[in-house]
């Protein structure tokens, strides 16, 4: 019974019938934005890449922290895959993910050694390493582009083919998230997360080896970016040096409105994974709608201040109804 | 209230004790905190700690509980010496402490809370829900206590907070309990109930110590009581063997008259009136008066709301119904600006976090509530900060190299006369202070007295906010006291005694 | 080293412990100043061209903005609150003077519209982070995507390129015999009155304390709410201001214009001296931090290297300015600690314990 209530209250399950009710609108107004190959498959390839990197995200913000760099690990990344195909020719993909992962790893290791050891805000740190990143991933770039042509057809083929329905990408996807999700539910590790960012003090207090999983936090942000810069070249077969811009407002934007707090100590991985399917979503099925999809960044913003000023009058009426409570029973 | 007359300490009590301390010092920069500190806690006892604010007692729980590390001195555990490094090495030694505000993950449910970095593991290495959860509630049964062990921790009372604390030393097995003022924010069956749970916890074998200003309850739950003074151990005796006169005199080291400097000064015209003042929850229907030229003490124990009627009728606070007139005219709610300008100030409990800005010079800080009046044309230059800076810190006899020191260097004591300055500077017809001597030595104690007596000499209102009942009874003219949000006495100054008083606090004198 | 005993305050007390050119000189403010002499010495010196004055006149010109906006950003930053969404004001400003002027309205009152506009996505900023009690960087993360959303919505990709001429000239004019622009005028106006504002009243006082501790600063009569309200609505007025100029230098009202100017305006503002952490800073410190990477980005620009590497620059600036500030605060806390132990120390050996 009591699990039933909160399943049903959860802000997880909110959005997901909200992206439902979007789904549900835009199929009315144009049936082929579902049931049509490319609909149901482009419904779900596009979010799945979002998903990884808010994963990520979600993790960091659960430490009370937030990693806007995440964009241009995605356009290194991706840029990285691309090179590697070209210049090293017959690497394996299994090669060429581990070296993006690996480079992900480190850049988050950059950010994480600064938030941690020298007890910087993240908000500084990577936006400052967003920039560094991005602009050592254009210099690399030059005018070059990666070209569809460039990359092998197998590899390609993860990138946008399907298997019992399902793109390899969602399906990929999935995996992450499944294993995110029961490492912050399961492990002692993922719980100690929450605690960090329910309240550092405390944390220290306790004992907790707070620096060291703040590190792990970037790492895996950074990782999970660096995977989904391999699939994004996949996905897409042309990298520019602008791949992956902006990604980090929208996985911000997907994490919060999962029911990510910026404050920490609280939120899933399933809600920025919906929140990043309810986001991209959204965007799609704007045109449908009549509405130019220049407005989608509009949208992700207004979505977010909702989101947040949600939470906000929630825990406030929350915490009044407990203070009452705690009158009566006096 | 607490009824039950401490059970005699078993027999293990008697043997060596279980935690030692001997003669230990510490110091912070130019601070000395401990001079001598000495403590020796037994299994199956509940030992009382008690000192006036500033004897040094928190930093000797500090040390125990591996905050700081001693300078000098013994401390042994189990009768070998030990040096803890760190919080987690104390708990992992069995020291548990509970703070008397708990530091708990509000995000976080009740049974995570308890098992956090420490969490039963199932044979995959995930962690085991169902076997945590037995576990909490197998200790909440063990106490006697009803927490829902699912609920998010944010909200939950302090009264709870601290069961939980309590829970978690015991899934620690800790052997030694410190409780650090556990009861001043629990309501009287919340009291019970702890001291229910505190006697099975000596009756286990484990050894308490409960650090508390209130006599009743240190004469109901405990066995032995450590008195400390200005930093250093005084003496330890059998509750059996004491009475709170005794202790009161250990705990001041003098004739209590002897501190207080009172002036006679001439009580005139009402200054200040509060009519029926009231904020939910936090206290009820208050109403008082002060005349210029009069001290009011402001008496009761630690929660019983002083701080708050204080701060609501400055404006730092809301509230919600009732009024504050000054001079005749009503005092706007909420608004410390037009207190200020019409002639109220308040010197606040924390000096540190709510008096200063501890990273602000001296000047900065004593020119800050006066910033407008100390501006011309809009603009404020650094020569009239400082002018008045001088002016004050002179007055007051601030003990400081230059004027641009940080006041978060000074002592505690020159901190406090910093804010008196501050406040005194805005040329107040009615000054309240909120425990004006806490933590601060015996020297300046006296100074501040001295110059609380000369303002009311001058004509100035006082309300003097105070947990320490000599200092009440010493300077007061009239002595008003609180308990849980209203006002349950007032007293002349000569019909005012530490009986009467603290039988008003507490609704039952100090046992004896 | 100071004296280790401390005496009771007489007037012969002095109101600082250092002589004043050991005040001025030893601060983040004179080290960011001498650092941007020493660059524009050793461009001058090394890359060809930029001892010009032409130089000057375009480095001037192009960091204008971020030397306006720095300025309420300042401010900002210094009560320990953040504007992420300046960029995207100024975006938002420079295509609704785009719009209303090819819609006919007159320059002066498109420009106002636009200013205003500014001034309005000030208000939304300290509304949700003064009353609904949110913190500024969740809020302007939003409203950056928000404010910038609403303005690539009504223009789309399309820019509108056709202004005045008596106006666009006036952006790029020169003060007559010198090669500075003459938008430095309302830019020293603005600066002296920001600095007086910071520096020279009570409300500048007020903005200190509330940075170093906002519950003291309650408790001492400071309106904490209305204060950083006041802030907010300052920061994007200017933004508004900033946006109008941009868009009469470039003849250019893009939906994306700026984008990402918010990092160069925090960098300089933080190298600048002011700390992320609020209560210390001052504003020829941010002044010389925007020169500072204005003339890096021009010198890189005129050696031939490519804009990338000046973000890149920028964004390393950025951190060693933070983890530099935090360095220093690690010292200082160990001298003043250890300062107390010999204090300590002589004490106990002057007065024996009883």
């Amino acid at each position: 019974m009591r699990l039933a209530k909160t399943l049903f209250t959860a802000r997880e399950t909110g959005i997901l019938l909200a992206l439902i009710l979007v789904i549900v609108a835009a199929t009315v107004a144009n049936p082929s934005f579902v049931f049509s190959g490319d609909g149901w498959r482009d419904l779900l390839l596009t979010p799945s890449l979002l998903l990884l990197v808010a994963v990520g995200q979600a993790v960091v913000i659960i430490t009370r922290n937030v990693d806007l760099s995440v964009g241009s690990v995605v356009g290194l990344t991706a840029y990285l895959t691309g090179r590697l195909f070209i210049d090293v020719p017959g690497i394996p993909a299994i090669a060429v993910f581990l070296a993006g992962g690996l480079l992900g790893a480190v850049l988050g290791l950059v950010n994480g050694a600064l938030v941690a050891y020298a007890k910087v805000p993240a908000l500084v740190i990577t936006l400052g390493t967003m920039y560094v990143y991005r602009g050592i991933n254009i210099a690399w770039t030059g005018s070059d582009r990666i070209n569809a042509s460039d990359l092998p057809k197998d590899f390609r083929g993860l990138g946008t083919g399907m298997i019992l329905g399902l793109p390899y990408l969602t399906l990929i996807a999935l995996a992450v998230l499944i294993i995110a999700a029961w490492y912050l539910h399961t492990r002692r590790s993922g719980r100690e997360l929450y605690a960090i960012g329910s309240d550092p003090a405390a944390a220290h207090l306790y004992g907790l080896p707070v620096t060291r999983r703040i590190l792990t936090a970037f790492v895996v942000s950074g990782a999970l970016s660096g995977f989904a810069g391999v699939l994004f070249a996949a996905r897409y077969g042309t990298v520019a040096s602008n791949a992956g811009y902006g990604w980090e407002l929208q996985a911000i934007g997907a994490a919060v409105i999962g029911g990510v707090a910026m404050a920490g100590g609280a939120g899933t991985v399933w809600g920025a994974a919906v929140g990043a399917f309810l986001l991209l979503t959204i965007n799609r099925a704007l045109p449908i709608i009549g509405i130019d999809d220049f407005w989608q960044q509009a949208v992700v913003g207004a979505l977010i201040i909702g989101a947040i000023v949600l939470d906000r009058v929630l825990a406030v009426r929350r915490h009044r109804k407990l203070i009452a409570e705690r009158e009566d029973h006096r | 209230m607490v009824a039950a007359p401490p059970d005699p300490p078993s027999p293990a009590a008697s043997a060596a004790p279980l935690l030692e301390l001997t003669d230990v010092t510490k110091a912070f920069g130019a601070v000395v905190a401990l001079r001598s500190g000495s403590l020796a806690l037994h299994r199956g006892s509940i030992h009382a700690l008690i000192g006036e604010n500033g004897a040094g007692k928190s930093t000797l729980v500090k040390i125990i509980a591996g905050l700081y590390q001693r300078d000098s001195g013994g401390f042994t555990l189990d009768g070998e010496e030990v040096d803890f490094g760190s919080t987690a090495q104390s708990k992992a030694s069995g020291i548990a402490v509970i703070y008397q505000e708990p530091t708990l993950f509000p995000d976080l449910s009740v049974v995570e809370n308890i098992f956090m970095g420490r969490q039963p593991t199932t044979r995959t290495g995930g962690i085991d829900r169902r076997a945590m959860r037995a576990e909490a509630v197998s200790i909440f049964d063990r106490l006697g206590v009803r927490i829902d062990p699912d609920r998010v921790t944010d909200g939950l009372s302090i009264a709870d907070q601290q069961i939980i604390e309590i829970a978690k030393a015991i899934s620690l097995d800790a052997r030694v309990l410190i409780m650090d003022e556990p009861t001043a924010a629990l309501s009287g069956v919340e009291v019970e109930r702890l001291f229910a749970v505190a006697r099975s916890l000596r009756d286990e074998g484990r050894a308490l110590l409960f650090i508390s200003h209130r006599f009743d309850e240190v004469f109901a739950l405990c066995d032995t009581v450590t008195v400390m003074r200005d930093g250093a151990y005084i003496a330890t005796t059998p509750i059996a063997e004491t009475t709170v006169d005794a202790l009161v005199r250990q705990m001041v080291g003098r004739d209590v008259t002897d501190l207080f400097p009172k002036l006679p000064s001439e009580i005139r015209d009402v200054v200040l009136e509060v009519e029926g003042l009231t904020r939910t929850g936090v206290f009820r229907d208050i109403s008082f008066q002060l005349r210029a030229g009069e001290i009011v003490g402001l008496a009761g124990l630690v929660g019983a709301g002083r701080s708050e009627v204080a701060r609501a009728v400055f404006g730092v606070d809301r509230y919600d119904s009732g009024s504050v007139r000054l001079g005749g005219r009503t005092l706007p709610r909420g608004d410390v600006r037009a207190a200020t300008a019409r002639g109220l100030a308040l010197v606040p409990e924390d000096r540190r976090k709510q008096g200063l800005v501890l990273d602000q010079s001296v000047t900065r800080n004593t020119a800050l509530a006066i910033r407008s009046r100390l501006s011309k044309w809009g603009l404020l230059w650094e020569a009239r900060e400082t002018a008045a800076s001088r002016e004050w810190a002179t007055r007051l006899e601030v003990k400081t190299n230059s004027l641009d020191t940080e006041v978060g260097t000074l002592s505690g004591g020159n901190q406090q006369k910093v804010v008196l300055g501050k406040w005194l500077a805005s040329d107040p017809r009615v000054l309240i202070v909120d425990e004006p001597t806490r933590g601060i030595d015996v020297g300046t104690k006296s100074e501040v007295h001295r110059l609380l007596s000369q303002l009311a000499q001058e004509g100035m209102a006082i309300l003097m906010i105070s947990s320490e009942l000599p200092e009440v009874l010493g300077m007061a003219d009239r002595v008003l006291v609180m308990r849980e949000g209203r006002i349950t006495g007032e007293f002349e100054r000569s019909e005012a005694t530490p009986e009467n008083v603290m039988m008003a606090a507490t609704a039952e004198g100090a046992a004896a | 080293m100071t004296a280790p005993a401390t005496t009771v305050v007489s007037t012969g007390t002095p109101a600082h412990a250092h002589p004043f050119w050991r005040r001025a000189l030893i601060t983040r403010e004179a080290a960011i100043i001498a650092l941007l002499v020493l660059v524009i010495v050793y461009s001058i010196a090394t890359v060809p061209a930029f001892g010009s004055p032409l130089t000057l006149t375009y480095l001037l010109r192009d960091i204008a903005p971020i030397l306006l906006i720095a300025l309420p950003m300042t401010l900002i930053i210094v009560t320990e609150e953040i504007d992420l969404s300046v960029a995207s004001i100024l975006g938002l400003s420079s295509v609704l003077t785009g719009v209303l002027t090819q819609a006919g309205a007159p320059f002066p009152v498109a420009a106002l519209v636009a200013i205003v506009a500014g001034a309005v996505c000030g208000v939304i900023n300290g509304f949700l982070v003064t009353v609904v009690g949110l913190p500024s960087l969740a809020v302007t993360i939003g409203t950056l995507a928000l404010f910038r959303g609403i303005a690539v919505g009504l223009l789309g990709t399309t820019a509108i390129t056709e202004f005045p001429e008596e106006w666009t000239d006036l952006a790029k004019a020169l003060i007559p015999g010198t090669p500075i622009p003459v938008i430095m005028i309302p830019f020293v106006v603005l600066a002296i009155v920001f600095a007086i504002l910071l520096h020279f009243t009570p409300f500048g006082r007020a903005l200190y304390a509330i940075g170093l501790s906002k519950e003291a600063a309650h408790f001492s009569g400071i309106d904490v709410a209305k204060t950083k309200f006041t802030l907010f609505v300052l920061s994007g007025a200017v933004s508004g201001l900033a946006g109008v100029y941009f868009t009469l230098l470039y003849s250019n009202a893009r939906g994306d214009n700026a984008t990402g100017m918010e990092l160069q305006v925090i960098a300089a503002v933080l190298l600048g001296g002011v700390s992320i952490f609020g209560g210390r800073g001052a504003l020829h410190g941010v002044i010389a931090g925007v020169l500072l990477i204005g003339t890096l980005g021009s010198a890189l620009r005129l050696a031939g290297i490519s804009g990338e590497v000046i973000n890149i620059i920028t964004g390393v600036l950025l951190i060693l300015s933070v983890v530099s500030a935090a360095v220093l605060a690690w010292a200082r806390g160990r001298r003043i600690s250890r300062i107390g132990r010999r204090r300590l120390r002589t004490a106990r050996a002057a007065a024996p314990t009883p």
